[in-house]
This record gives structure tokens, sequence and C-alpha cells, in this order.
């Protein structure tokens, strides 16, 4: 049986205002998300997958813009909270762990108290014993000791910190959890323990997963969906299986072909060109001029997401006939 | 034969503190020959805190070592002068990780590389350093007319590493010293970054060092691979060996962790677990011992190399049946 979805996100666009003009950073991203699902948001820098993750938390500041959009989490559209009501949200409906956030701990306050801090701003009159209690037992679950409580983020190594940024996020039992890039900074040994982490924890709490990050390896061993962003548009999003085995856009293909893989040694193969600034997007298809099948339409209209019959979603026009 | 560059037994410890002083051996007694007629690149990994850029920092000459010697075209680069300095600074050079922090801002790309054109006196007239530094841009594929005058905001990461690259280039150095150098940019143009690497290393008889703690790219790139643990020596010898059959259990469980952009190859497949420690041991044993799932009794002495085929070693006393090998003839076992 289908669940509901515990996300949905319905064409959110993003501008930046800037003094050489509007730059729009995401342009309609739609895509919903099931309880404990894993997504995984892929894309260059610059291709918008942070303004994403911003948007969605309503924390895009100025000169940025969420232009339109709903971002519908368990049913509350949070566009249309109150900025009260929304920081009431984050956390406890939807958590943000952003990029370095281990490097946010505060190095002068100890850990313990770092986390008292998150639950006291939702539940003022939550009793200290319990608050304790809870903090206690976050840190437990992604683990780490008991008397992490007690130390400063200095006395703790990089993966632990990184625990420790997990463990504050799941404080409250959000129903969607945004990783940006979590283990960027951690080998790759740190890294795996991390992310098995990450996976029990959306277990035990039926959280959603949304996973940003460039690293394609990553993906494919971590999350059950893949979204590909290039230049502020969903280019393709499939299930991993789908992407990896049989990408259907051209910016896809050419994605997977550029990794290393075992079988192939000292072959190379990058896409050619480079991502255009979202200030000056080429007409048409923003990928039109890296594209090796690129048509005439591909110049002028811009290609919008099309459901393929699997349930795979495309923009390009080389699917624009089907379905 | 001519070596081109020799480490000597090099070990560097950092000590801290004042009162109470605590010793971090940072790199522990490596010892290293490269060739100076047969070109290669030899990938040193490991993690973070593995003495990796430790190992790059000596090499540059911007430290020395506590014990052993740096040797390049035979002379000790930390009693090099005048001249013989000079001509080391030219042709060792580097790429280091961050293509966003080398760049002063202010300045144009130019200036990258007409300083060290100036700095060495390479060129007698404009007209011929403009031709050495489109010479290097386009070898590693950058078209002047897109680069030469803009500001470093105006051109992209990948764009920008390969501006590194090319300063290196201008100065045709012997041995450049990779740290990172693709860590940084994107995964659809590290592919690009690499090839550059591996065509400059064949077209111009460079041999690199490329640091990295990405296996992946490492396996691509290099002829042999050094890997590291907290400053020693785990397992050395032939790329293609070493990640398709790893044997010290260090080795294991780092390339059954990578992450393979393949949905076959599952991670954790070999299960070993890894525990996760934060105390720092400061014993005479194997650097791994605290996290090791095999670690026994003699673990805790010096751990030496024990060779386990032509092009692989490993320090590890799981087989202590095979012949011993000396450090100092790590060399023998990279094949270049």
């Amino acid at each position: 049986m289908p669940t509901e979805p515990i996300l949905k996100v319905i064409d959110l666009q993003v501008s930046y205002y800037t003094d050489a003009g509007r730059a729009t950073a995401l342009a309609g991203a739609t895509l919903s998300l099931n309880p404990v699902e894993k997504l995984g948001l892929v894309g260059e820098s610059g291709s918008g997958k942070s303004t994403m993750a911003l948007a969605m938390m309503r924390m895009i500041k100025p000169p940025g813009r969420i232009e339109a959009g709903q971002v519908i989490v368990d049913g509350t559209d949070l566009r249309t909270l109150s900025d009260e009501q929304m920081l009431k949200a984050r956390l406890s409906k939807i958590a943000y762990i952003p990029q370095g956030a281990m490097n946010s701990l505060n190095p002068v306050i100890r850990i313990g108290a770092q986390m008292v801090d998150a639950i006291k701003a939702h539940d003022p009159k939550a009793n200290k014993a319990d608050i304790e209690e809870r903090c206690l037992q976050s840190l437990e679950s992604v683990d780490l000791k008991r008397s992490v409580y007690k130390m400063y983020a200095h006395e703790l190594s990089g993966g632990m910190k990184q625990r420790v940024c997990i463990a504050i996020s799941i404080l409250l039992k959000p129903k969607v959890i945004i990783c940006d890039e979590p283990t960027s900074a951690l080998d790759v040994v740190t890294q795996r323990q991390v992310m098995e982490t990450i996976d029990r924890i959306k277990d035990e709490i039926g959280a959603a997963i949304i996973l940003i990050g460039h690293d394609m390896g990553l993906m494919a061993q971590f999350v059950d969906k893949v979204a590909v962003l290039y230049a502020g548009r969903l280019m393709e999003m499939s299930t991993v299986r789908e992407m990896f085995t049989n990408p259907k856009h051209p910016y896809a293909i050419a994605l997977i072909n550029s990794l290393p893989s075992l079988d192939n040694k000292g072959v190379f193969q990058g896409i050619p060109g480079l991502a255009p600034s979202i200030l000056r997007l080429p007409s048409g298809c923003p990928f039109h001029p890296r594209c090796s099948h690129v048509m005439e339409v591909c110049t002028k209209e811009i290609p919008y997401l099309k459901a393929l019959e699997d349930g795979r979603t495309v923009a390009c026009h080389l699917f624009s006939d089907k379905a | 034969m001519a070596d081109l560059l020799q480490l000597k037994n090099v070990t560097k410890t950092y000590v801290r503190g004042l009162l109470s002083k605590t010793a971090t051996t940072a790199l522990a007694n490596i010892s290293l020959t490269l060739d100076d007629e047969k070109p290669t690149i030899l990938t040193v990994a490991g993690e973070s805190g593995s003495g990796k850029t430790t190992l790059a920092m000596l090499l540059l000459g911007f430290i020395t070592p506590t014990s052993g010697q740096i040797f390049y075209k035979g002379q000790d680069i930390s009693t090099l002068s005048g001249s013989d300095r000079m001509t080391f600074r030219r042709e060792v050079q580097a790429v280091f990780q961050d293509p966003f922090a080398v760049f002063n801002p202010f300045y144009t790309v130019d200036h990258l590389l007409t300083v060290p054109i100036k700095r060495f006196g390479l060129a007698n007239s404009k007209r011929e350093a403009r031709n050495l530094m489109n010479g290097a841009l386009e070898a590693v594929g950058l078209d002047p007319n897109d680069v030469l005058g803009r500001y470093p905001h105006q051109i992209s990461g990948g764009q920008r590493q390969r501006i590194n690259v090319a300063r290196a280039l201008v100065l045709r150095p012997k041995l450049l010293v990779a740290d990172e150098p693709v860590s940084m940019v994107d995964a659809s143009l590290r592919a690009s970054i690499l090839e550059t690497l591996r065509d400059l290393q064949k077209s111009f008889n460079v041999s690199i060092i490329y640091i990295t703690h990405d296996l992946t790219t490492a396996y691509h790139i290099a002829n042999s691979i050094i890997v590291l643990y907290r400053g020693s020596v785990m397992e050395a010898g032939d790329v293609d060996t070493i990640i398709k059959s790893p044997q010290h259990p260090y080795t294991k469980l780092l390339i059954d962790s990578i992450p393979w952009p393949d949905i076959t190859r599952r991670w954790g497949e070999t299960e070993i677990k890894a525990k996760e420690t934060d105390y720092s041991d400061q014993t005479e044993g194997c650097k791994f011992l605290a996290r090791c799932p095999f670690a026994f009794w003699p673990c805790k002495n010096t751990t030496p190399l024990f060779r386990l085929s032509e092009h692989q070693a490993a320090a590890c006393f799981l087989f202590e049946e095979k012949p011993r090998i000396e450090m100092e003839r790590l060399t023998e076992l990279l094949p270049m």
C-alpha cells in the first residue's frame, strides 16, 4: 500500500536579486518523499542544491527570495506559517544539518548545554532532568558515549562532532532531515560510520532523509531516489538503481559516465564545457551547449519535467513525445 | 641511475606545550627514492592526520625533518644555498588543495603566472613571457583568451586548479607535489584535471607525488601507492594489487569503505568493523592497534614491513611468516 508522502515540494522557485540582475537559482522544483525514504540531491557547485535546502527551511536571506511554490511537511505548508510558527517547525518538523555543521558547534559551551538550548527553545516548560535525559538518549542513539554531554567541541574528533550535530537534529524527532554534504570533511572510514548512523536513526524516528552532495558514489550506496539538479533545474529524478543502470537525461548519462570505476583503469571521461552561470543562462535548455544530443528545439524552448511510464521524471526534449 | 629525490629515514615530530611537552609523530621513518630517468606517479594515501601533508611540506622544504635527511639530486635540501636552492625551488613545484585560497582576489590570474617567470628570469621579453604563459595554459587544456586578464572570481574552480597546474608547469619542474588537487573540485571536472596531470607526467617527464585520501582517483592515475596511517606506512606497492587485493586490515577497511558509484558493489561487503577510538596511542607498536579487529599480542612491538609479493608489502604481524623487508628498501616495492 503506497503511503502518504511526508514531504511534498511543489514548484518551488527561488531568485537572488543582484546588481547584475535577477538570478533564478531554483526554477520550479517539484518532488515528493515518503517516510523513511532517502533522496539524494546531486549537482555541481552552483546548481542550486543548497538553495533548495535553505528554501525548504525558509532560511533564504535577502537578496534571495522564495518566489513561489509550496513545501508541505506532514500536511502543513511551511510557507503559510508565520515566522513564529516557522521557528517552532524547524527542528520539530524539518531539521537541517548544514554543510560543515561540525564547525558550527560553539567552542566555549559544553555540548550538553548546546543541546539543552535547542529543546528549551521549543519546549520552555520542560523540566531539567527530563531535558537532560532526552539529550543523553539522543547522544546514545548516534553511538556516542553519555560523557560527551559534558565535553567541549575540541575534545571530539571530526566524526564525533558530526554525530553531535546529528544528535541535535533528531532531538525533536523531525519528519524530514536535510543533510547538506554531511561527510565531505571526513575520511572514508568515518564517512561510512556516520552514514550508517543516519540510516539507523531514520528508521528509529521514521523520518525522511534528503542527502545533498556531489559524490555519486555515496549516493549509489546510500539513497533510494536520486534527483539531479543542473543550473537550478531538476533534470531527472528516478530510483538509484535506474539512475545508475539506465540514466535517461543526457546530463545524467554524462555524470554517470564521468565516474571512476574499477574496470576501466585510466579512462577519464569528463563532461566537456562548463556549468553556466545562473546570471547568464543559455536560452532554452540550460544544458544544451554541453549536450551531445542537442536539437534545434533545445536552444529555444525550456524542457519541462515530464513523467515517464515507470514513474521517473525527466526534463529533456528527447522524451517530449512519449508518455 | 641518478636519484631525483631521496628520503632517508625521515621522521617528523611536532612538539607541543611549554612545561609538559607532548610530542606527536606526524611521520615516522620514511625512506623513499624517486628515479630521475623514469618519471612516475606515486600516490601517498591516508586519512586526515595520517601525515600526508607533513610529507608534502617536507618534500617542498617548508619544514625540516626531526631526523633523517632529504636529498634532491644528491644534495641535502636543508643545506642548499644560492643557485642550488633556486634550482630546487624551481624544479620542485606544488599544487595545493584549495583552488580558491591561492589566488589574490585583487590581481588578475596573470599575476600568478607572471610572478614566477619574473622571479626566475625565465623570459627576456614580454612577448616571450606571454608565449610561455600561453604554452603552459594550453598544455593544461585552457584557452589563454578565456582566462588571462580575468579575476579569480570570474573563473570556475576547475579552471583555477588548472591554472595552478599551469603555474607549476611554466617553471618546467622535475617533481610536482600535488596535495589533494581535486578534492575541492566538482566531480565532473575531476576527471579532466586528473587526465591533465597524467598527460603532463608523460609529455613533460615530470614525476608526480599525488597526495590524497581518495583511493578511487589514486587507482586511476598512479603507478604505485603508499598507504599511511598516523605517520606510519601500513601497506605499499603496486596500485592495482593493493586496491584490488588489500592485505593490511587498515587498507582493507579503507578500501571497503569507499563508496563506489556502482550499485552492484555494496558498501561494507567484507565485514571489518573498525572501532572508533578517541585515544591517541603513543606506543611503539602498530598505530592501528586500537582500532584493529585482529590485534594480538605482537602488535605492541614495532611492526616491520613484510613482503607479500614482488610489489606488495604490509606492516602487519598477521604476515609474520613472510620475509621482512627493511623500510630503507621501500622503493623496491614500488613499480615506477
